[in-house]
């Protein structure tokens, strides 16, 4: 692995930052590149990264603690960006399972389609799928921001609790099945509606919302596409009448 | 979990190439399934040439010299290849009687595949260890299917591994577990049918190869699988002329897959695929839950 590079600073004051720091996977494993990119002092000494024939390795950049800038050249596997806590992380490729699961916040762009239960129990920050997410996409979401250029696949949103997931493509089966808070939008059809989420109104504030979530997702689509789903909160409490519902 | 990787070549020229890219697609999915593996290869003229027929064995008590011997008894042609803890029997006869002679002389020996152009070898052990012992590397043919186990159903044994070849040139992989075989078992024993193991995914293996038999084809036969079987499940499976895949409605155990011209590739993780030549280009996508992926040779 290339060593940490060192900003240039002038004499004027000036600071110029190096070149990111290179890491080939292919000559390197993703245990030393994570230990790299949790160095303390990581911000300031190597503050952009970029990442070299993954191919499909699991666990690249995960835990992740530091305003640092993750590039990553192809295809990576399972839990990328995972626990992600104010750091930046593209991948340009596909994503495996579990991408930016627990992200507490920072950014996370996948380029490619990103595998089953993308965002899951995410606690906050931006996830862009900027292709197609597959299934249970934002399961059990709990403040995470994640926008989806193409569809979801069934049990996305299932058990969410807090967040926006923005849907520009098409939901599958059982969209927000057992939803809590968690705001959705789908611009394209929904196959089905999970157990306790229901279409909602859309009104100024969730145009507003929305645009402002396309925006910083840089996707090109129209709020006023879309609609809005949510939790009709009959599943809260336990009540009798509902029981076949749960 | 369990681990599964399969190629299906359409460019002839990299026939000689099967078993090297199969092995690497199989060392990338070792720690999804360390305790056992096993491969099916469609075309190895080591273990299958043509005009000939193949049988692959689970021995038994007795050893390759042995079965070989009193096997040369009653098909002089016969040639055994000791691939470790299988055997691969082939002679220019048709299958059925090449099958009768082998359980003639192996009386305690299991039948793990059988076919024209079909080897099936597998083991209990570290898959890249197994491969080594198969000398997969060198394999070649068209169409190949590996897969690593971890037992959750069954015995870790021999004939407890994948892949499960019950019917002619057929065969099955398995990530996943059903959660009705002992049902479906016991109907299909009532039918009159035999088991060599405990393990569920040999009942999925002959319950398609009963559709196949009554006259479906692969992807209808597991279109009926989706509807009898429950559980969770990505399935492989192979025949002399198709490749299909299927993941149940619940779609939680993984599969990627990659398609160019030159061949078709399956894996449970992409990492198993990085190595194919031309992935860059590839079209890759993962199996939507209960919908058949065939291809035809």
């Amino acid at each position: 692995m290339a060593a940490l590079s060192t900003p240039l600073e002038f004499a004027d004051g000036r600071v110029e930052l190096a070149e990111p720091t290179l890491v080939d996977l292919a000559g390197s494993d993703v245990r030393a590149l994570n230990s790299a990119l949790h160095a303390v002092d990581v911000a300031e000494k190597a503050p952009t990264w970029r990442v070299v024939n993954p191919d499909g390795r699991h666990n690249i950049a995960v835990g992740l603690d530091a305003d640092v800038d993750v590039v990553v050249d192809g295809h990576v596997g399972y839990y990328c960006a995972g626990m992600n806590k104010a750091a930046t992380v593209t991948v340009n490729g596909n994503a495996g399972v579990g991408a930016a699961e627990n992200m507490m916040s920072g950014t996370v762009r996948i380029r490619g389609n990103a595998s089953q239960s993308a965002g899951a129990t995410a606690h906050g920050g931006l996830l862009v799928v900027e292709g197609s997410a597959a299934a249970r996409c934002g399961i059990s979401m709990k403040g995470v921001d994640i926008v989806v250029g193409g569809d979801v696949g069934h049990m996305s949103a299932f058990m969410g609790q807090a967040g926006r997931l923005v849907v520009c493509g098409d939901a599958g089966d059982a969209l927000g099945d057992s939803l809590y808070e968690a705001r959705l939008y789908v611009a394209g059809s929904v196959k089905s509606l999970g157990a306790d989420c229901v279409e909602k109104e859309v009104r100024a504030e969730h145009l507003a919302e929305l645009a402002g979530l396309l925006t910083a997702a840089g996707i090109d689509a129209d709020p006023s596409s879309f609609r809005r789903y949510g939790s009709a909160r009959r599943l809260y409490n336990f009540h009798v009448d509902n029981a076949s519902a749960y | 979990m369990c681990g599964i990787a399969g190629l299906h070549l359409r460019e002839p020229s990299l026939y000689p190439r099967l078993g090297e890219l199969l092995t690497g697609m199989l060392c990338q999915i070792t720690e999804r399934g360390p305790d056992s593996a096993g491969i099916a290869v469609y075309g190895d003229p080591r273990w299958s040439p043509p005009g000939q027929s193949t049988v692959s064995l689970l021995p038994g008590d007795a050893g390759a010299q042995e079965i070989g011997t009193a096997l040369r008894e009653r098909l002089p042609e016969a040639v055994v290849v000791d691939a470790g803890q299988t055997l691969v029997v082939h002679a220019a006869t048709d299958p059925g009687a090449l099958v009768a002679a082998v359980r003639a002389v192996a009386g305690g020996g299991i039948v793990i595949g059988q076919g024209e152009d079909l080897a099936v070898l597998k083991g209990v052990g570290h898959p890249q260890a197994l491969a080594a012992e198969f000398r997969l590397e060198s394999a070649q043919g068209w169409q190949g299917v590996a897969h690593t186990r971890m037992a959750t159903e069954s015995a870790v044994t021999p004939q407890g591994s994948h892949p499960f070849s019950v019917g002619p040139d057929q065969c099955l992989v398995h990530n996943g577990s059903f959660a009705n075989h002992a049902t479906i078992r016991r109907e299909l024993r009532a039918a009159g049918m035999t088991f060599d193991s405990e393990n569920d995914s040999e009942v999925g293996a002959r319950f398609v190869a009963a559709q196949l038999a009554a006259g479906y084809d692969l992807e209808k036969s597991l279109k009926l699988l989706c509807e009898r079987f429950d559980g969770f499940y990505t399935l492989l499976v192979a025949t002399r002329d198709s490749f299909a895949v299927v993941r149940d409605a619940i779609a939680c155990k993984p599969a990627v897959v990659a398609e160019t011209p030159q061949w078709v590739a399956m894996a449970s993780e992409y990492r198993s695929l990085a190595g194919l030549p031309g992935i860059e280009n590839a079209r890759i996508f993962e199996p939507e839950p209960e919908e058949v992926y065939a291809w035809q040779r």
